[in-house]
C-alpha cells in the first residue's frame, strides 16, 4: 500500500494576514418540522484561519451536522452571517451556493459517496465537470489528484473494485482536485478500520500542511486529536474551543504483510 | 457544462441500466414505427386510388345521353340518342373551363390478327381522347386529326391485344381485322392496368371516330351513340366545367327551364377526390391510433425517469455537493429523457421504413415512405422526451442536497 508519504511536501501557508477562511457570526438554524420548531443552532460564532485544522465534536443532536452543512454551503443560516474567505454566503441562492461549493469546498463523507459504476478518475473529474473545465485538462488534473493520494495505478477501477480505504482516498482526491480552500470531512474514518483511519488522517494532515483548511466533523476523540483545534458543541451552542499540538498520524510498520 | 459533455454524461447514465433503457426506447420505437408505417400505408393507398382515377382520365367529366322516355316507358341511362357531334364543338367553343373534349363510341367486335382472334372493345374517338386519358404510345404512334378527318383505317391497340393476337410481338404495321374491315396498326398504347371495377383497360383497340361511324356504326349521322369525354382545365375547375357543360348542352338542346336534362354529366374528378379524401381519413385515423402508442411510449419515458430520479437521489446529492447547480441537474435528466426519446425516434424511423417496404414488397402495395411525416415523428419523439422528461428533471433539480446525500436507496 502506498503510504501518505506520497503526498507532496508542505507548501508555505498562504498569506495569514488575509481574511479568515471561515467567519461565522451568531448563526442560528431553526428547522420547522410540522408545528414544532427545532433549534439546531442557537447562536454560534466561529473564526477559522487559513491552513487551520479544526475538529467539530459533539453528541448526536448537538448541532454539529447542521454546522457542517452551513460551513459546506449546503444550507443557509436562519439568522446570522457566514463569510467564506471574506465573502458573505449566508443569503446566496441555491445556484450561487452550488458554485461556491464547486470552487471553494471539497467534501469527504463517511460513506465515501462516490458514484457507483463510475471509474475513480471520472469520480474525481466530477467537480471540474461542473466548474466548466475542459475535457483534457479535467483528465490531467484528476489523474494528478489520484496520484497524489497514491492511486495512480487504479484510475479505471470502479468503487466496488476498491477497498474502503482506497474509496476514501478517491473521495479525498475528488475533494482536492478543484483546489478548494476548505476540505470538509464528515466522519471520514467512520467506515474504516483503525489502520486505514490513520492513513486517511495522515492525508488530511498533509492537506493542512499545504495550506488547506480542514474541518473535521467527528464524535470520536481519537480522530479529533489529529486536528490542532477542537470545537465542542452541545445543544446548538459552542461549549469549548481548545487548541493543542495535534497528534501526528504515523503508520506503524505493518507486521508480516 | 457543454451540450456535448451533457449528452455524454446522459449516455453514460443510460448505459448503466442497459436493459431498462432499451425497454424504454422500445416504447418510443414502436410508437414512431407505427406512425410511419401507418402513414406510409395510407399514403400508398391514396396514391393507388389516385392512380386508378388518373388512368380513367385527367379531371374527367363524362357526358352520356339520358334515358329514353317513350310514352312513360323509361329506357334507362344511355338509351336516348340525344347527344350529337355538334355538341362536342359547342362544348369546346363555349365552355371555358374545358380543355379537351372527345367522343367515345364503343362496341364489341371480334378482332382477328394473322392466326388468332379475340373478342374485344373497339373505341372510336378523336386524338384529344389520348390527352384526356393521358395515354401515350410505347411503340409506333397515335393517330392524328388528319387520320380522323380522312376516315383512315388505322388502329392503336392496347397491350392485351398485343398479347392475345400477336403473342407479345410488336404489331405495328400489321393488319387487324375488326369484323370484316382491315385496319393497319399504327401504335401500341402504354399499359394502364385495371379499372376500379376490374375491367382491363389494355383490352382495347382505338380507331378514329369517323372510321368507327362509317365502318362499325353504319353511318355518319350527327347523333352520337356513345358518350363525350371532357377534361377540365384543372382539378379545381371540374365543378365549373360541369355546370358550363350542362348549361351549353341545355341551351343547344333547347330545353325549357322546367324540362329535365336529356343527358347526364358525371364528374369523375370529384368522385376521385371523394375517394382520396376517404383514404386520407383512414390514414389520419391509423396515424392517430399509432400516435396513441407514441404517447404511451412517452409516458414510459416519464415513468422510468421518475424511478431513476428516486433511485439516484444519492447521486444527485453528490453532484450537488461537488458544485452542480439545480439547472445542471435539470438539464442532465432532461438530456437523458431526450436521448432515450430521440434514439427511439431514430430507430423507430428505421423500423417504420423497414415495415413499410416489407409490406410494399409482400403485398405489392404502393407504400409511400413519408419523409415529411418521418421528420415530424422524430421531432415529436424528441418533443415527447422533453415534455415527459421535464417533470422528473425539475423534481431532481429541486432536491435538497443535504437530504439527497443522506438518502438510503
Amino acid at each position: 500500500m502506498v503510504a501518505a508519504a506520497a503526498i507532496a511536501p508542505p507548501a508555505p501557508a498562504i498569506g495569514a494576514a488575509s481574511a479568515p477562511v471561515i467567519e461565522i457570526e451568531d448563526v442560528t438554524r431553526v428547522y420547522h418540522l410540522g408545528d414544532v420548531d427545532v433549534h439546531a443552532l442557537r447562536g454560534v460564532s466561529l473564526r477559522v484561519e487559513r491552513g487551520e485544522s479544526i475538529a467539530i465534536m459533539g453528541a448526536s443532536g448537538s448541532g454539529k451536522s447542521t454546522l457542517m452543512n452551513l460551513i459546506g454551503c449546503l444550507d443557509r443560516p436562519t439568522s446570522g452571517t457566514y463569510r467564506l474567505a471574506g465573502k458573505d454566503v449566508s443569503r446566496l441562492s441555491a445556484s450561487e451556493l452550488a458554485r461556491v461549493r464547486g470552487e471553494r469546498i471539497g467534501f469527504v463523507f463517511q460513506n465515501f459517496n462516490l458514484l457507483a459504476r463510475t471509474s475513480a478518475v471520472e469520480n474525481v473529474e466530477l467537480p471540474l465537470l461542473y466548474a466548466g473545465v475542459g475535457g483534457h485538462e479535467r483528465r490531467t488534473r484528476a489523474i494528478a489528484a489520484l496520484e497524489q493520494v497514491g492511486l495512480g495505478s487504479r484510475l479505471d477501477h470502479t468503487p466496488n473494485q476498491l477497498s474502503g480505504g482506497q474509496q476514501q482516498r478517491v473521495a479525498i482526491a475528488r475533494a482536492l482536485v478543484s483546489q478548494p480552500e476548505i476540505v470538509l470531512a464528515d466522519e471520514p474514518t467512520g467506515n474504516l478500520d483503525s489502520r486505514t483511519s490513520v492513513e486517511v488522517m495522515a492525508m488530511m494532515q498533509a492537506l493542512v500542511a499545504k495550506g488547506i483548511t480542514v474541518v473535521l466533523v467527528t464524535h470520536e476523540p481519537d480522530i479529533a486529536q489529529y486536528a490542532a483545534r477542537v470545537l465542542t458543541l452541545k445543544d446548538g451552542k459552542v461549549v469549548s474551543d481548545t487548541r493543542h499540538e495535534p497528534v501526528r498520524a504515523v503508520l506503524e510498520p505493518e507486521v508480516a504483510s | 457544462m457543454s451540450p456535448w459533455a451533457t449528452i455524454k454524461v446522459a449516455i453514460k447514465a443510460l448505459l448503466r441500466n442497459k436493459l431498462r433503457s432499451l425497454l424504454t426506447v422500445l416504447g418510443i420505437v414502436i410508437g414512431v414505427a407505427a406512425v410511419i408505417a401507418m402513414v406510409a400505408i395510407g399514403q400508398g393507398a391514396r396514391n393507388r386510388v389516385k392512380g386508378v382515377f388518373e388512368a380513367m382520365g385527367t379531371n374527367l367529366l363524362v357526358v352520356s345521353p339520358a334515358s329514353q322516355n317513350t310514352g312513360g316507358v323509361r329506357g334507362g341511362g344511355g338509351t336516348a340518342s340525344t347527344l350529337t357531334f355538334s355538341d362536342i364543338d359547342f362544348i369546346r367553343n363555349e365552355a371555358s373551363a374545358v380543355r379537351w373534349v372527345a367522343p367515345q363510341l364503343q362496341t364489341k367486335v371480334q378482332a382477328a390478327g394473322d392466326d388468332q382472334n379475340w373478342n374485344t372493345q373497339v373505341t372510336g374517338t378523336t386524338p384529344e381522347y389520348f390527352q384526356i386519358r393521358s395515354w401515350a404510345a410505347t411503340s409506333g404512334q397515335l393517330f392524328d386529326d388528319a387520320a380522323d378527318a380522312g376516315g383512315a383505317k388505322v388502329a392503336v391497340v392496347g397491350n392485351t391485344i398485343v398479347q392475345q393476337l400477336y403473342g407479345g410481338a410488336n404489331p405495328v404495321g400489321q393488319t387487324v381485322r375488326l369484323g370484316n374491315v382491315p385496319f393497319t396498326i399504327v401504335g401500341v398504347l402504354a399499359v394502364k392496368g385495371q379499372s376500379p371495377m376490374g375491367q382491363d383497360y389494355d383490352d382495347v383497340i382505338i380507331i378514329p371516330s369517323r372510321t368507327f361511324r362509317a365502318k362499325l356504326q353504319g353511318g355518319l349521322g350527327n347523333f352520337l351513340r356513345g358518350s363525350i369525354y371532357v377534361s377540365a382545365v384543372s382539378a379545381d375547375a371540374t365543378a365549373l366545367a360541369e355546370s358550363q357543360v350542362t348549361e351549353v348542352l341545355r341551351a343547344h338542346h333547347k330545353l325549357k327551364d322546367d324540362e329535365e336534362d336529356d343527358f347526364r354529366v358525371r364528374n369523375l374528378a370529384e368522385f376521385a377526390e371523394a375517394q382520396s379524401q376517404s383514404t386520407d381519413t383512414i390514414t389520419t385515423l391509423l396515424a392517430a391510433i399509432a400516435a396513441v402508442s407514441l404517447l404511451v411510449g412517452g409516458i414510459g419515458v416519464m415513468n422510468i425517469m421518475l424511478v431513476s430520479v428516486v433511485e439516484r437521489t444519492r447521486e444527485i446529492g453528490i453532484r450537488m455537493a461537488v458544485g452542480a447547480r439545480p439547472i445542471d441537474l435539470m438539464v442532465q435528466f432532461l438530456a437523458e429523457a431526450l436521448v432515450l426519446a430521440a434514439l427511439g425516434g431514430l430507430i423507430g424511423l428505421g423500423v417504420g421504413a423497414l415495415a413499410a417496404s416489407t409490406l410494399a414488397t409482400k403485398f405489392g402495395w404502393a407504400v409511400v415512405f413519408p419523409s415529411d411525416v418521418a421528420a415530424l415523428a422524430v421531432l415529436v419523439s424528441g418533443g415527447i422526451g422533453v415534455t415527459f422528461g421535464l417533470y422528473p428533471a425539475v423534481k431532481a433539480s429541486r432536491l435538497d442536497p443535504i437530504t439527497a446525500l443522506r438518502f438510503e436507496a
